[in-house]
């Protein structure tokens, strides 16, 4: 069997006192769409910024395409950059254009020319839809505009796995489909995604496993059908209950 | 309230003008040849204490970016060497640091077996220098802090180092936040390089102390000393005010 792309090994997060991730094991082959959700809380942001070390673990191993994660920097450095990362709050940087968003790390970090960078930069722009805002400044941009910058920059990284954290809660109803389409033709090309969200009508068209925690544990992992057909604990089908009601 | 003011203004002045010997403006009064030589000679003072305060300065502004960035630091080391040396340096008086530097340095430079001779001019700059980078550090690390957390995280992301995250994302955003207050910081090293007078350094306030001297006119000289520092300070608040509409209105296009 293939090495999985992500695998967490009995995972645990202590902030400062507080339990935030209590044994948590999970493995994301290549090219897999793993829904993380639960309550506010529950500690799934907090799973994904532990796998491109926003955030460390005190114990259990993450691997990364078999690498295991360590303190060491060169490790973080070689990671970040690696595995993309998409946030809530898009974070795109508000001094730079849009183009220069897209360029910064393409140069920086992997040292490409302007010239090669720009050229992918335009690429991803047109993947998002959103060809024509290059010179624009994030300020300029709609919250759904901005987001699917900010899942370009990613992209101008050629990351082996996307990670999404809530990446349409800080978006206007009416330009939630704009990301999601956007996601849903990211994860048919074939890319491997991590995707924290409530959007359980995405979750249902691209996942193939979804992940349900609460109060920092994995308590529940399942392919959708059964997921959502026949959630296996009272907790899982009541958080489902209250969501899907809407 | 204006109305008492200029009651005491005019009679101060007119106190000047009549023989009652309270006042005596004669000696700078730029109609008479030596009045005129007095205020030319207070004047002259004007370009070393531009001087001195631009280059300390300077100084600061780069001292204090050192000493700031070890206080973002995850590790506690670096942010402890940034702690001590904000509080002590932060702690210290002026004129105590101006004496020691200017007359202890060149003793621990010769116990060193070096041979740095330190003049006023460069005494008076280390000290203000060394001095106003507490507070420029502090300075930064506002402004660093002001920028969310999720810029670094960003930057983080996409592989960005540590220096290139500072360079690129960090303090370009926050160098519009920081500017305003390190011009204002700049006006505090206009006042204190009076200190420098003490020490022989040719400026504004040891101009005055040298005319007083000849003249004994305390009153007003030190008038016109106390005016002249009030224009040039008045002079870089419109900068101030300049540069802060400046980084205002273009804060997010």
């Amino acid at each position: 069997m293939a090495q999985p792309s992500i695998e967490l090994v009995d995972v645990n997060k202590w902030f400062g006192t507080f339990h935030v991730l209590k044994d948590i094991n999970l493995s994301v082959n290549a090219g897999e769409k793993v829904v993380i959700c639960g309550p506010s809380g529950s500690g799934k942001s907090t799973v994904v910024r532990c796998i491109n070390r926003l955030e460390e673990h005190q114990k259990g191993v993450i691997r990364l395409e078999g690498r295991e994660l360590t303190n060491d920097a060169a490790s973080i450095a070689s990671i970040q950059g690696e595995v993309g990362m998409v946030f809530q709050q898009f974070n795109l940087f508000p001094h730079l254009s849009v183009l220069e968003n897209l360029v910064l790390g393409p140069m920086k970090a992997r040292g490409l020319s302007r010239e090669v960078a720009e050229k992918r930069a335009r690429h991803y722009l047109e993947r998002v839809r959103i060809p024509d805002q290059a010179e624009k400044k994030p300020a300029q941009l709609s919250g759904g505009q901005q987001q699917r910058v900010a899942i370009a920059r990613s992209l101008c990284m050629e990351p082996k796995v996307l990670l999404f954290d809530e990446p349409t809660s800080a978006l206007d109803p009416e330009m939630i489909s704009e990301v999601l389409d956007v996601m849903v033709e990211l994860a048919q090309e074939g890319m491997t995604m991590v995707v924290v969200t409530h959007e359980m009508g995405f979750a249902r068209k691209v996942a193939d496993k979804m992940v349900f925690m609460d109060e920092g544990e994995i308590v529940e992992q399942a392919a959708p059908e059964a997921f959502f057909g026949n959630p296996q604990t009272e907790r899982c089908r009541k958080f489902l209950s209250q969501i899907l009601q809407h | 309230m204006m109305k008492p003011l200029l009651l005491l203004a005019s009679f101060l002045l007119l106190a000047g003008c009549g023989s009652s010997g309270t006042w005596g403006w004669y000696v700078i009064n730029p109609t008479t040849a030596s009045g005129w030589t007095n205020i030319k000679f207070l004047v002259s003072g004007m370009g070393q204490t531009i001087l001195i305060s631009v280059i300390a300065a300077a100084i600061s502004i780069v001292l204090g970016l050192i000493v700031a960035l070890p206080g973002q630091s995850s590790k506690r080391g670096w942010r402890f060497v940034n702690r001590v040396y904000v509080e002590f340096i932060r702690s210290i008086p002026l004129l105590p640091m101006l004496f020691w530097v200017f007359y202890g340095l060149p003793i621990v430079f010769k116990s060193m077996g070096l041979n740095i001779p330190i003049d006023p001019f460069w005494g008076a700059i280390i000290t203000l220098a060394i001095s106003d980078s507490a507070f420029t550090a502090e300075i930064y690390r506002s402004g660093i802090q002001s920028i969310a957390r999720g810029q670094k995280e960003a930057a983080q992301t996409i592989g960005l180092s540590y220096g290139q995250t500072m360079r690129y994302v960090i303090l370009p955003q926050a160098v519009r936040r920081i500017l305003p207050p390190l011009a204002n910081q700049f006006i505090y090293i206009v006042k204190m390089s009076a200190f420098a007078s003490v020490i022989g350094m040719q400026e504004l306030t040891r101009r005055a102390n040298e005319l007083v001297v000849t003249e004994y006119r305390p009153l007003e000289i030190y008038t016109l000393l106390i005016v002249e520092y009030l224009v040039l300070v008045l002079i870089i608040s419109a900068g101030v005010r300049w540069l802060e509409r400046k980084m205002g209105s273009d804060e997010r296009v």
